[in-house]
């Protein structure tokens, strides 16, 4: 067989031209089906960034909270009921809202502000700079440098600001694992300095942050939470639930589940068509082999081998192209939010399988429909 | 004569049913021997394409048999059938069918390749194939950069490189003009027949008609009668 295979694989690249235009078809539509797809895993990432920063087990909030950023306070009487679920370690708020911060150059900023805990500062992020005891001290905050950080006018510790007519001053600099997706810069600081300096409703408790004494708690939890009328979600879920109503609920999951099948169809036809064409061009030399004495499974063996070749080389090519331009997009630009994730990887491959299926397929019942008495006559 | 080559027996075929069912081939039987030219001739239409397919397992009869090597070969599977071609039968297809992405030898080296032999090995052969033919030094262009003869010779050279025990041609010549028709007929009778090979030629070109040892004349699918060929023939 591997003399056969060698056959097929001259017959396919020595057609320079024709194997260009395959490889050109699925290279395009799989660089556009990662690019699309690890954009949009980027920006899920990204718009679960507290989430994943903060790092806490349990979030209880209210039922119609969609994502991090967009809380509904909920009644203080709420944390006390949380606290007295069995199985609830410790719960704590979360105060997480807007502000206007005004920079010594006099230019306003908004920014988003975090309340930790009083007694715990449950959620502190890593500092690099600083001590996190100094958010105790009077008007103190925690920048988060990431890239954000620069439209704060690359603060230091001590460089003063005012945020809603109040003084603040920052205490220490902090490093978070995911950077948020609204171009926000974000400060932290506690949970009582939060709501007395930033103008709140009635109710100021955007997250009761919990731990559980033990996993098996958890179930329990929710389900007291849910008879409070509330909402308790372990992280993962949080981020799922995130992650939902960007896929679903707003359009940017719909628009890029269209480019991505798309670019699926593009590749598939141009694919498809090229790979057609060049099994018709050969259809008499397949036929030819075929008199010669080649069995029905060597030339199916031989179109298999010629698409999958084709399609893993393209699928090959599409990834590199994608992951060169991101990498490059990246250095330019350092909110650039995407993410190639095996699941996209696995997801192009299975589509280049289906391209390369449905090539073959047709290829296949082509040359088994020839008749070496065709060719034979001329 | 070194005994029976390829015995066709009462073998028909028609095309196609009802009112458009035309007759091919109608109830032919002849042998051909080892160590002949057996040429096939007749006017365009009368059935001679139809009749090398039967015989050379490339298209089922409607009914008849052909009997090579005392099996009748349309009663293998197609697997069995695709093995006989290989190993039993030669074929110069009239308009060569080469494939003009690979080079001359790997042209030549297909039906070993078909036969799983190792690479380099049949590409060593396919090299001594090109020798007998003579066009060594071609081994290594696409054919479409060597002339019709060269390709002829090509062509003669993947048909024997299964070391089949026949060797079929259609209308060899009608691709090449006259004189490297001639050549190449004489060369093959000279170089490519021997005593354990049976030639089938079909043709209409009277030229050639001095390299056949028998001549078998076909009208509208049948025989009209088999004469001796040679130099002093007609
Ligand atoms: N596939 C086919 N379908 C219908 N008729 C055919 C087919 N092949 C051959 N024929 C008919 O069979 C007859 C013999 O054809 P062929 O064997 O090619 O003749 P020759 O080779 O002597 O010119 C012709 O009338 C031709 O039209
Ligand atoms: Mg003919």
């Amino acid at each position: 067989m591997k003399g056969i295979l060698k056959i097929a694989y001259k017959l396919l690249v020595n057609d320079k031209g024709k194997f260009a235009a395959l490889l050109m078809g699925i290279t395009f539509a799989v660089f556009l089906m990662i690019m699309m797809t690890s954009l949009f895993a980027g920006i899920l990432h990204r718009s679960s960034a507290t989430v994943l920063n903060v790092g806490a087990k349990i979030w209880v909030m209210d039922p119609a909270v969609n994502t991090a950023v967009n809380s509904i306070p909920m009644p203080d009487y709420v944390l006390d009921a949380v606290r007295s679920i069995n199985g609830v370690n410790y719960a704590v708020p979360l105060y997480s809202g807007g502000a206007l911060v005004k920079l010594r150059s006099g230019v306003y900023q908004s920014v988003t502000v975090l309340g930790l805990d009083d007694s715990s500062l449950f959620g502190r992020p890593e500092l690099i700079e600083g001590k996190i005891d100094d958010i105790y001290a009077e008007n103190a905050f925690v920048v988060v440098k990431d890239a954000e950080f620069p439209k704060l006018e690359n603060p230091r510790i001590g460089t003063e600001f005012e945020i809603n007519d109040h003084r603040g001053v920052i205490v220490g600099i902090a490093r978070v694992t995911t950077s948020g997706l609204f171009g926000v810069p974000t400060l932290y600081t506690t949970y009582n300095r939060a709501i007395t300096y930033i103008p709140s409703s009635r109710f100021t408790d955007a997250f009761i942050l919990v731990d559980p004494k033990s996993n098996d708690a958890v179930p329990y939890i929710k389900q007291q939470v849910a008879n409070l009328g509330y909402l308790a979600l372990t992280k993962d879920e949080f981020i799922e639930k995130t992650s939902t109503f960007y896929k679903y609920k707003t359009g940017l999951g719909t628009n890029v589940l269209i480019m991505t099948v798309i670019s699926f169809i593009v590749g598939l036809s141009i694919s498809g068509q090229t790979f057609y064409t060049f099994i018709l061009e050969n259809l008499e030399k397949f036929g030819a082999l075929k008199a010669i004495g080649a069995k029905g499974k060597e030339l199916i063996f031989m179109i298999l081998f010629q698409a999958t070749f084709t399609a893993l080389t393209g699928y090959g090519l599409g990834i590199g192209f994608a992951s060169l331009l991101i990498t490059i997009a990246k250095l330019r630009l350092p909110d650039y939010a995407a993410l190639i994730t095996y699941g996209n990887l696995g997801m192009a491959l299975v589509m280049v399988v289906i391209i390369a299926g449905i090539s073959s397929y047709i290829g296949v019942r082509k040359v088994l429909k020839i008749e070496p008495f065709d060719i034979f006559r001329g | 004569m070194a005994g029976l080559a390829v015995k066709a027996h009462e073998l028909i075929k028609w095309f196609g049913e009802g009112e458009a069912k035309t007759y091919a081939v109608r109830g032919v039987s002849f042998e051909a021997d080892f160590g002949e030219m057996f040429y096939i001739e007749g006017p365009s239409g009368s059935g001679k394409t139809t009749l090398l397919s039967l015989i050379s397992g490339i298209l089922r009869p409607n009914s008849g048999s052909v009997l090579v090597d005392d099996k009748d070969i349309w009663s293998m599977t197609s697997d069995q059938l695709a093995d006989f071609r290989l190993n039993k039968v030669g074929f110069v297809f009239q308009d060569f069918h080469l494939f003009p992405r690979l080079t001359t030898a790997e042209n030549v080296a297909i039906p070993l390749i078909l036969k799983r032999r190792d690479w380099n090995e049949s590409m060593n052969s396919a090299m001594e194939y090109l020798e007998i033919v003579g066009i060594k030094d071609r081994a290594n262009l696409p054919p479409v950069k060597l002339s019709g003869g060269e390709q002829q010779r090509v062509a003669i050279a993947r048909a024997i490189a299964s070391s089949p025990d026949i060797l079929i041609f259609d209308e060899p010549t009608a691709s090449l003009d006259g004189d490297t028709g001639r050549r190449i007929v004489e060369f093959v009778k000279h170089n490519v027949l021997n005593e354990m090979r049976c030639i089938i030629i079909v043709t209409h070109d009277s030229r050639i008609f001095e390299y056949a040892d028998r001549i078998m004349k076909m009208e509208d699918g049948r025989i009209l009668g088999i004469e001796k060929g040679g130099p002093h023939e007609e």
